[in-house]
């Protein structure tokens, strides 16, 4: 069964829904120069706040951008923050819960203590204090996001790890006299990660969402760069007279967020059918 | 033995905890770029006064050493001093707790009743319209971000059918019930979501549950079951979740406050990041995870008084 028949014949709707809205942004975000051919850095004065329509599809800013141009291209930079802020997180988180669940002892209750004292910050305020030494931009969002998220997958994984080092089929595996690092690698972990991989969806909606308010709030990636939350927050001042600045981003985010939770939703019913 | 003894035994469970937040705190602290003492006294100070605040915080010893006069002007209270603010940062978050503590307990007080009226109608019309639309909500509001929801409550009834004001604080409790509506009903927009879907699965199961199952075959309506014994049941693993939601929720009052230039940590948070003033963001984030801390004790103490099975 090919991908495409399974979407059509098993795959809950909203998924394939929401695949669809995922993949035309990323459709959009691809294609940008060639379907705009407005520059979404370069600014025109002359052509401030216009309205919708008018030459301007969507309108422009309030320094003449083409806002239908900055979306397209501030697509790119929020896809990039989705994807790059996840992975860090999701590949340390997995091979630390796979170690602690592992190696038990005192380096699991080690480990276990640095989760408990990172899990009893705010999220959102840890990444902003790191984001503060480090500095604002992309590299320092990925590092913090890293070191603050880590733990939602080490303990997801660590949980599922404990409860398969001792499931029927792998003291099989032992008993048959596979290797320890054997069951690992090829029947544990891939075990071990489901939760883990459902949860990556759910957290890339997340994601986006706090990598656009780090941008809204100044502390993400830095204007002219286009970016929906910072395009929101270049709009706010103008939200009575020209309220399409703040607003047309604020749908694209939206939108993109929402095929995305629709995927996710998806792939927990798919992978984990009992939650 | 009495089941609140637990109280007496949990503050002294918490010191490693808090031991690590400290460490961690001061491990932020370690890591900002620059001579903390030169920016504080800028770059006219004379090199007696350097030493001498160099002397006061122990920057001029080891830094384990530093690290214990750390924890040592942490008990006293002191957690130095502001650039911008040219003040002591101790009573600067005192100011500021105010309105982060009140905007929190409104918005989650919102969002608690929107959760109660979205879940109940939802398990009632179990697979129904009313379900699913609740339903798509629900998966719709975990990806809105709460500051752009903000910016369009503040569009439709302060710009357009000016109800509510645009921005502000006031001193009274009593008249920010109408100032803060806003960015509480925000807050509760983007909490009820997470709330909404769990009290739902709650009371899904709990009507399945084996002494639902017992009532009903007994004969006693189906109504009554639900209110007197279901209601009841499901609320426990709703509250217990809001350890969770805890964390988000501080994290969703640092945005929110932007938005609404409301005088609280958050707002505080984000001045102090963009104007370099790195020791009350490190004050703060300390603050607001000593705030984590304590509403998890605050949820344990609740949960055992609901709970008389619960021994902790």
């Amino acid at each position: 069964m090919t991908a495409l028949t399974w979407l059509r014949r098993e795959a809950p709707l909203s998924m394939t829904i929401g695949l669809g809205i995922t993949l035309v942004w990323v459709l959009l975000a691809a294609f940008a120069p060639l379907l705009t051919p407005f520059d979404p850095i370069k600014i025109d004065a002359a052509n401030a706040l216009q309205p919708i329509g008018n030459g301007h599809l969507l309108g422009t800013d309030s320094v003449g951008r083409d806002l239908l141009a900055r979306i397209l291209y501030g697509a790119r930079m929020d896809l990039l923050m989705a994807v790059a802020g996840v992975l860090g997180p999701f590949v340390l988180g997995t091979a630390i819960g796979l170690f602690a669940g592992s190696s038990g002892g005192w380096v699991d209750a080690v480990l276990m203590r640095i989760l408990e004292v990172t899990i009893s910050f705010p999220y959102f305020v840890l990444v902003i204090a790191i984001v503060s030494i480090m500095g604002p931009g992309l590299k320092s969002y990925i590092i913090s996001l890293t070191i603050v998220n880590w733990v939602t997958y080490a303990r997801l994984v660590r949980a599922e790890t404990l409860v398969l080092t001792n499931a029927d089929f792998i003291l099989a595996a032992r008993v048959l006299g596979y290797s320890r690092l054997r069951t690992m690698a090829r029947h544990i972990f891939p075990n071990a990660i489901v939760p883990s991989a459902v949860f990556l969806m759910t957290d890339a909606v997340l994601t986006i969402v706090l990598g656009s308010s780090l941008g809204f709030l100044g502390l993400g990636v830095q204007p002219p760069t286009p970016e929906w939350g910072v395009m929101i927050a270049e709009g706010r001042t103008y939200l009575g007279s020209a309220w399409w600045i703040s607003l047309c981003p604020g749908i694209a985010l939206c939108s993109l967020a929402f095929g995305l939770s629709l995927v996710a939703d998806g792939v927990a019913k798919v992978l984990d059918p009992e939650a | 033995m009495n089941r609140f003894a637990f109280l007496l035994r949990r503050p002294f469970e918490l010191i490693p905890v808090l031991f690590g937040i400290s460490l961690i705190s001061f491990l932020l602290l370690q890591l900002t770029p620059g001579d903390p003492v030169r920016l504080l006294l800028g770059p006219k100070a004379s090199e007696e006064a350097i030493a001498l605040i160099r002397q006061r915080y122990g920057l001029d010893q080891p830094v384990v050493v530093q690290y214990l006069y750390y924890i040592k002007n942490l008990l006293g209270g002191d957690l130095g001093q502001s650039i911008s603010f040219r003040s002591a940062i101790g009573p600067v978050l005192l100011q500021r707790i105010g309105p982060t503590v009140y905007l929190l307990v409104y918005g989650l007080t919102l969002s608690v009743l929107l959760t109660l009226l979205l879940g109940v109608s939802a398990a009632r019309s179990r697979g129904g319209w009313v379900d699913q639309t609740i339903r798509l909500i629900c998966v719709m509001g975990v990806g809105v971000p709460s500051y752009f929801v903000g910016l369009l409550l503040v569009l439709l009834f302060s710009l357009k059918f000016k109800v509510f004001p645009v921005s502000g604080y006031d001193k009274s409790a009593l008249a920010n019930l109408y100032h803060l509506f806003l960015p509480a009903l925000t807050i509760a927009i983007s909490v009820t979501p997470i709330l909404t879907r769990n009290f739902r699965a709650t009371l899904m199961a709990q009507m399945n549950a084996g002494y639902a199952i017992a009532a009903l075959s007994k004969g006693v309506p189906e109504a009554q079951v639900f209110w007197r014994h279901v209601f009841w049941n499901s609320l426990l693993p709703t509250i217990s979740l809001f350890g969770v939601v805890a964390s988000f929720l501080i994290g969703g009052t640092v945005v929110i406050e932007n938005v609404f230039n409301i005088p609280g940590l958050g707002l505080l948070l984000v001045r102090s990041v963009l104007s370099r003033d790195y020791l009350v963001v490190q004050g703060v984030t300390l603050v607001m995870a000593a705030g984590i801390v304590l509403s998890n004790l605050l949820i344990d103490v609740l949960m055992a008084a609901l709970d008389p099975r619960i021994k902790t």
